[in-house]
């Protein structure tokens, strides 16, 4: 097994060196390593086991690439428009204000106009930022934490762990994840941390996933071994040894786990089960749907932030993928 | 080895890792159905209008719920082995029907929405992978992400408010004129004319997918070995591109396939709600502004077993398509 890893491994690193335009990172040592575990996925096919390229090197090539910079402002926009919102718009975005139905441009006290019962938009969009970061942002976090907590446990104990435990991974990734959400936050009731753990219950088995394969490949290594035999504990292992080495890809899924619970929260709450007293994108769009013959903007507009927000996460993503990952970086 | 042994071989390691998996998406059912607010007897209380301690308690003699919990659990097997989800006190009729009846909308809009998503994937991926590195190539990957990044429910509506409202061309919501008797080939026309907006908003996102995977495949399968064969006998590189890359690189496209059957159910659940589309995803949202938490567990469970013989057919579809695979 271990000598067919090898032989592909090889035939890989020579073909992406083979296919580089431009002078690449020369290939490093344990680089040999690579698994030729195909991963049904494209994302995480190439994440599965990629050399680790050095901080500073990665943060280069992030820097440089201008739709990730692109993304990188947007988001801080976004971030900026979350903090300020309860500056530049103290009173309550559900509350009236004006008139119903003023057109985008139609008052400049109201650049963005009004809905049917008088509420700024423009209020709405900002304040609708903070549910959709905080949403999105813990989400993720929690996802994260249990999902790498499971896929350590599988990929560095394997045996009847293992088993078991991509056995319930199978199971969470087989009921279609949309469904199970609605469900748990119907039963439960939806306020945002329902919402939140809901989501986070709905994307951990895809950072165990991705986790287990990336510990299974680092295991075997001689680093590991070493620190074996110098006869450290298994927490200190994973988490000081390997750990470390598997972070590359789950800093890029993280990102775009961050868009996906975005556009989970939109959805929910555009099908009414968000929190009913937080103003979201997803419930504006979901208020404005009603109105769609006579006032379209106030679907647009709300959507126009998600859409905006969740491509800036994806071309983060996207960069993220490109810096810490070269090799795969030549073959997009 | 004979195609059919290979067949037969992967069709029975398919089935025995789907019995677990099986097993324990009804028990997590049987769990989340425990954890919803109210039990059938509350329910009929609640229809009826008024219920006395006692009928309560004779209510839930009769349905088992005074039951220990892992009876209860036993009675569930015990009716699902039955092929029954149970009763839906608000539509009055067993869940089992209730499901069937919306199952062929949504399966019809999510094979719809599967072939747009294939089709123009490999057309945006092709080209793609054709110019790779280049303007049109780095156009696509962001029209791509672009695509990736936009709700459904929100294209949907856009799309509504384009070709339905300012447009006048295609119809808003429902998926059939009422009241037209239309037959054969404008029959036809009319069904496809209120499934083109939901079934394109529903695609949009795995066009994104697909395209890039596309590209990726390709890209790799540019690189083999067979291919320079290709080139060094002479053939042309439309020739090459379409008959020795695309063919090969349409078995990672297929897995993925297989695996978005249970994430289209999940789109499907908000177009369907945008297009009023008499479906599963409809059938869900009306089950759950009215509570009805019978109906919303049996859609979840049979969704999930759709999503294993969804992928138990692409695996036998791979069997049959690549020698390979049944030599492990």
């Amino acid at each position: 097994m271990a000598s067919t890893d090898f032989a592909a491994g090889d035939a890989r690193s020579r073909r992406a060196y083979a296919e580089a335009r431009e002078p690449a990172v020369p290939a490093e040592p344990e680089a040999k390593s690579w698994s030729n575990l195909h991963a049904p996925d494209a994302r995480s096919a190439s994440a599965a086991s990629v050399p680790i390229a050095a901080g500073g090197r990665a943060l280069k090539i992030f820097l440089r690439n201008p739709n990730a910079m692109f993304g990188v402002v947007f988001l801080s926009l976004v971030v900026l428009a979350a903090l300020l919102a309860p500056v530049l718009y103290p009173a309550d975005p559900l509350s009236m204000v004006a008139r119903p139905f003023l057109w985008p441009g139609q008052n400049p006290a109201f650049p963005l106009g009004t809905d049917s019962m008088g509420r700024d938009v423009l209020s709405g969009i900002l304040h609708g930022a903070r549910i959709s970061l905080f949403v999105g942002l813990v989400a993720t976090a929690l996802g994260l934490s249990f999902g790498i907590l499971v896929g350590a446990t599988a990929g560095y104990f394997s045996g009847w762990i293992d088993d078991l435990l991509v056995r319930l991974i199978e199971i969470f990734q087989t009921i279609p994840s949309f469904v199970l959400l609605v469900v748990m936050v119907a039963i439960a009731q939806p306020t945002a941390p329902v919402v939140t753990v809901a989501i986070a219950v709905i994307t951990w088995p895809t950072v165990a996933r991705l986790t287990r394969a990336e510990f299974r490949a680092i295991r075997e290594k001689d680093f590991v071994m070493a620190a074996r035999s110098l006869g450290y504990g298994h927490a200190r292992i994973i988490f000081r040894e390997i750990l470390p080495n598997a972070l590359p890809p789950l800093i890029v899924t993280s990102s775009v786990m961050v868009a996906t619970a975005i556009l989970m929260e939109s959805a929910l709450s555009f099908m009414g089960l968000g929190d009913p007293n937080v103003v979201s994108w997803g419930s504006m769009i979901g208020a404005g749907r009603e109105l769609i013959r006579t006032a379209w903007y106030l679907t647009a507009l709300p959507g126009l932030a998600i859409v905006f927000t969740v491509l800036a996460l994806n071309l983060i993503g996207d960069g993220l993928n490109d810096a810490l990952n070269p090799r795969f970086s030549q073959e997009r | 080895m004979s195609t059919l042994t290979r067949i037969g071989r992967t069709f029975r390691r398919t089935a025995i890792q789907a019995v677990p998996t099986v097993l324990g998406i009804v028990i997590l059912n049987f769990f989340l159905l425990q954890l919803a607010p109210g039990d059938a007897a509350d329910v009929m209380a609640g229809e009826a209008g008024s219920a006395t301690v006692e009928t309560m308690a004779a209510l839930r003699e009769r349905f088992g719920l005074d039951n220990p919990l892992l009876v209860q659990l036993f009675n569930y097997l015990y009716n699902l082995a039955h092929f029954s989800l149970g009763f839906s006190p608000r539509y009055g009729m067993p869940v089992a029907d209730l499901i069937g009846q919306r199952l062929p909308g949504t399966l019809l809009l999510m094979a719809v929405a599967l072939t747009i998503a294939i089709a123009l994937g490999l057309v945006l991926g092709s080209l793609m992978a054709v110019f790779s590195g280049r303007l049109p190539d780095r156009l696509l990957s962001v029209v791509s992400l672009l695509f990736y990044s936009i709700p459904g429910f929100w294209i949907g509506l856009m799309l509504i408010v384009l070709f339905s409202v300012k447009l006048g061309w295609l119809p808003s919501g429902g998926s059939g004129t009422i009241g037209s008797n239309l037959t054969g080939l404008a029959g036809i026309w009319d069904k496809a004319r209120y499934m083109i907006l939901p079934a394109l908003s529903l695609a949009l996102f795995y066009v994104a997918i697909y395209a890039r995977l596309t590209r990726a495949a390709m890209l790799e399968v540019q690189s083999q070995d067979y291919v320079r064969t290709a080139a060094a006998k002479g053939l042309s590189p439309t020739v090459i591109t379409i008959r020795h890359v695309l063919r090969n690189a349409l078995i990672p496209i297929t897995t993925m396939a297989g695996m978005h059957v249970g994430g289209m159910l999940g789109g499907a659940v908000v177009v369907e709600t945008v297009y009023s589309w008499p479906g599963l995803g409809r059938l869900a949202f009306e089950a759950v502004m009215g509570r009805d938490f019978t109906v919303l567990l049996g859609i979840l469970l049979l969704s999930s077993l759709l999503v294993i013989v969804a992928n138990a057919t692409v695996d036998l579809l791979h069997a049959w398509l690549d020698p390979r695979i049944g030599v492990r």
